[in-house]
């Protein structure tokens, strides 16, 4: 089974904060790390390699440092990568990214299965996957959180739903994306580290993909961000005074419609 | 391409400060970017100079958008059921479509829906297209997705709104990638532009820490999934009239190469935070898993659900399906009693909109105060167990 992983180089999320003064990003400490759902993505693909053979691939668009999280995914037991980074693909929205995503994949050989993270924690989106499947015209199951079978070309899973979950058969070729529940992504091996230091990273430019310079990148984008803003409160701030006593006395007045 | 005039650049240095992605450096006095840049436009909005610019090709309208008309919604219907944020979607869509003077439509997709168009119609809808067939028994991407992009294709709404449930956050990307249109995801708020009615499309990002207003500018439906309970659904009407039209679809789109073999619905928690008028949440100040017997106890007082913070559920006081915020789930009972949490913005963005919001905290600057309708400064062993005390006398 050739399986093609996508992932994606984000900033850690809990530590992105916007000064409210200037609106700007605070920078310092921000870590870049690999999507924490597209490490069970390439689990999810090693252990099925393990299994049933073929090869790893993984691919990510981003600027030429995306190779960190490249070279992470080897380390964790995927056999190639691919990086796609061009300057014309920055400002993507998931529409362009899965444009250039979708044509990468086609410059990138077959495959039987291509496996997404259910979102990524910058944008927390969950389109790409969805979207890149309707771009290679396959078909996809989101929210996978368990692999139950694999005969006759036929994968079969248990998708998340909000009340409970659907078994579903998916053949191939198909896109699955995943959930945490799915695996516990394992640590690097030495050999597998050793492998990932020394890996020669294949690079894709806008041109390598016979990208349409309309379709990538800020240009090729559907959706614009006009705004961005520290999320507001409206609280009245009303502090209680007194005793803690007099406080509750206070409390259980002001609750007197609620009780 | 971010634009740098180096004439008017003065080197000052401050997009380099302010650059995320460590894209831009000062050299030889003028600024330079490299190829992290991502054209997030942080720095341009920090120029003082006005020395940087981000050079969008002027994009081409689709050429039809002015036949797009119309506020249309996705109800969501699954298990025997109109899913509630359906409701919410036709109180947001009924505000927008007066607001542009326009019908709001619903699309109903599944098997053996008796009524629930009806139901739809007394929510708010001015037309109710439904498909109800035996292939829509399970929810598939494909089917439901060929669909509602052909009912799209033919009714040309000007927006499209769907619930940002597990559901709707699978097929929705579907449909507007075949539209060759934006789509946002998990909006928290929506408002039309007056002057060009564009769709301003709010949502949480970078796990709650940002917020973020998207528009779609250029192509048309501008679609968006909605974050559940946090839209206000109208009180249903039965006397509302209103139209349900059988939609037939074409025998070839109701093909799905992805099989639905079962659908298993899971033991709920016997917790349902997302109902019910008072929430009682405990956090981290609670420091032991007895904490939640006190929780339990105001809760039974006030005849409220227990809620909990990330922070109570990664200690594993109390079960998951209780955790509030950006990665639990969104509340807005009436009452919303925080004990010892301390605010956190993952916290704050699933409670914020509960009508008042009581906080017991011992650290008098904890930003769950920012929120709160009133405060008590103390400790909730001791103020918790008063306030029950209070209650009971005061009934009697
Ligand atoms: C991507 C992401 C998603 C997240 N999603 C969520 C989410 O969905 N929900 C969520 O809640 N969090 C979420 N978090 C975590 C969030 O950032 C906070 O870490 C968490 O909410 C803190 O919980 P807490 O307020 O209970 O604990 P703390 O922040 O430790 O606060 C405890 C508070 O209790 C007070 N206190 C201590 N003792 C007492 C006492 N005896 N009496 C009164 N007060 C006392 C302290 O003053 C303090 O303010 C998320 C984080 C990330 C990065
Ligand atoms: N730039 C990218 N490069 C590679 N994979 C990506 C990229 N963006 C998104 N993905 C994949 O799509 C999934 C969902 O991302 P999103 O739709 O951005 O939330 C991620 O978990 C990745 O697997």
């Amino acid at each position: 089974m050739n399986i093609i992983v996508c992932v994606k180089q984000v900033p850690d999320a809990k530590d992105v904060r916007l000064d409210p003064k200037t609106n700007t990003m605070a920078r310092e400490g921000v870590e870049s790390i690999m999507n924490p759902f597209d490490r069970h993505a390439v689990e999810e693909a090693v252990r099925l390699k393990e299994q049933h053979g073929g090869t790893v691939t993984v691919i990510s668009m981003g600027p030429p440092q995306a190779e960190a999280v490249l070279r992470d995914a080897v380390a964790c037991g995927a056999d190639e990568a691919v990086l796609v980074s061009d300057r014309a693909f920055a400002g993507a929205d998931t529409w362009a990214t899965t444009y250039t995503l979708g044509k990468a994949i086609n410059k990138t050989g077959s495959y039987d299965l291509i496996l997404c993270g259910k979102q990524a924690i910058d944008g927390d989106t969950a389109q790409v996957g969805p979207g890149l499947a309707k771009r290679l015209n396959i078909p996809y199951v989101s929210y996978v959180r368990k692999i139950t079978g694999f005969e006759n070309n036929v994968l079969t899973l248990h998708r998340l739903m909000d009340d409970g979950y659907d078994e579903i058969e998916l053949p191939l070729p198909g896109l699955l994306t995943v959930v945490k529940e799915i695996n516990v992504p394992r640590v690097p091996s030495l050999k597998g580290k050793m492998k990932a230091k020394s890996l020669s990273i294949k690079t894709l430019n806008a041109a390598d993909i016979d990208a349409n310079p309309d379709s990538i990148g800020l240009p090729g984008s559907t959706t614009q961000v006009v705004k961005v803003f520290a999320p507001e409160f409206k609280g009245e701030r009303a502090m209680l005074e007194g005793t803690v006593d007099e406080q509750v006395e206070q409390l259980v007045n002001k609750l007197q419609p609620y009780l | 391409m971010l634009r740098i005039d180096i004439e008017t650049c003065i080197g000052c240095g401050v997009c380099e400060e302010v650059c995320t992605f460590g894209a831009i450096e000062v050299v030889d006095s003028v600024a330079v970017v490299n190829e992290k840049c991502t054209l997030c436009g942080s720095c341009v909005d920090s120029c003082e100079a006005g020395a940087l610019s981000i050079e969008a090709k002027e994009k081409e309208l689709q050429t039809d958008i002015a036949e797009w008309s119309g506020i249309m919604v996705y109800a969501e219907f699954r298990h025997g059921k109109v899913a509630p944020v359906s409701y919410e979607l036709l109180g947001i869509g009924r505000r927008l479509a007066d607001q542009q003077k326009v019908p709001l439509t619903a699309v109903l997709l599944g098997s053996s829906m008796d009524g629930a168009a009806r139901e739809l119609v007394s929510y708010g809808a001015d037309t109710v297209f439904q498909v109800d067939d035996s292939a829509l028994e399970f929810f598939t991407d494909e089917i439901y997705g060929n669909i509602l992009e052909d009912i799209v294709r033919v009714q040309k709404p000007e927006v499209v709104l769907a619930g940002a449930t597990a559901i709707g956050r699978s097929f929705i990307p579907l449909v507007a990638t075949a539209l060759a249109t934006g789509l946002t995801a998990d909006c928290t708020q929506l408002a039309i532009r007056e002057e060009d009615g564009v769709l301003l499309q709010t949502r949480p990002a970078f796990g709650g820490n940002i917020m973020a207003t998207i528009e779609c500018p250029f192509t048309r439906p501008q679609m968006a999934t909605v974050r559940p309970r946090v839209m206000k659904a109208l009180m249903p009407d039965s006397d509302r009239k209103g139209e349900i039209i059988d939609f037939k679809p074409d025998p070839a789109r109701l093909q799905s190469r992805v099989k639905v073999l079962q659908s298993v619905l899971e033991e709920q928690d016997q917790v349902n935070i997302t109902e019910g008028d008072i929430i009682v949440a405990g956090g981290r100040g609670l420091d032991n898993e007895k904490g939640f017997e006190l929780i339990k106890q105001l809760a039974g007082t006030v005849g409220g659900a227990v809620g909990a913070s990330r922070a109570a559920v990664d200690s594993e006081w109390i079960a998951y399906p209780h955790q509030v915020g950006q990665t639990g789930k969104t509340v807005n009972p009436k009452l919303y009693i925080a004990c010892g949490i301390s605010g956190a913005i993952q916290h704050v963005v699933g409670m914020q909109s509960s009508e008042t919001i009581v906080a017991i905290n011992k650290d008098p600057d904890a930003p769950i105060f920012d929120v709160a309708t009133y405060g008590i400064v103390g400790d909730l062993y001791e103020v918790v167990p008063k306030l029950i005390d209070k209650i009971k006398e005061k009934r009697g």
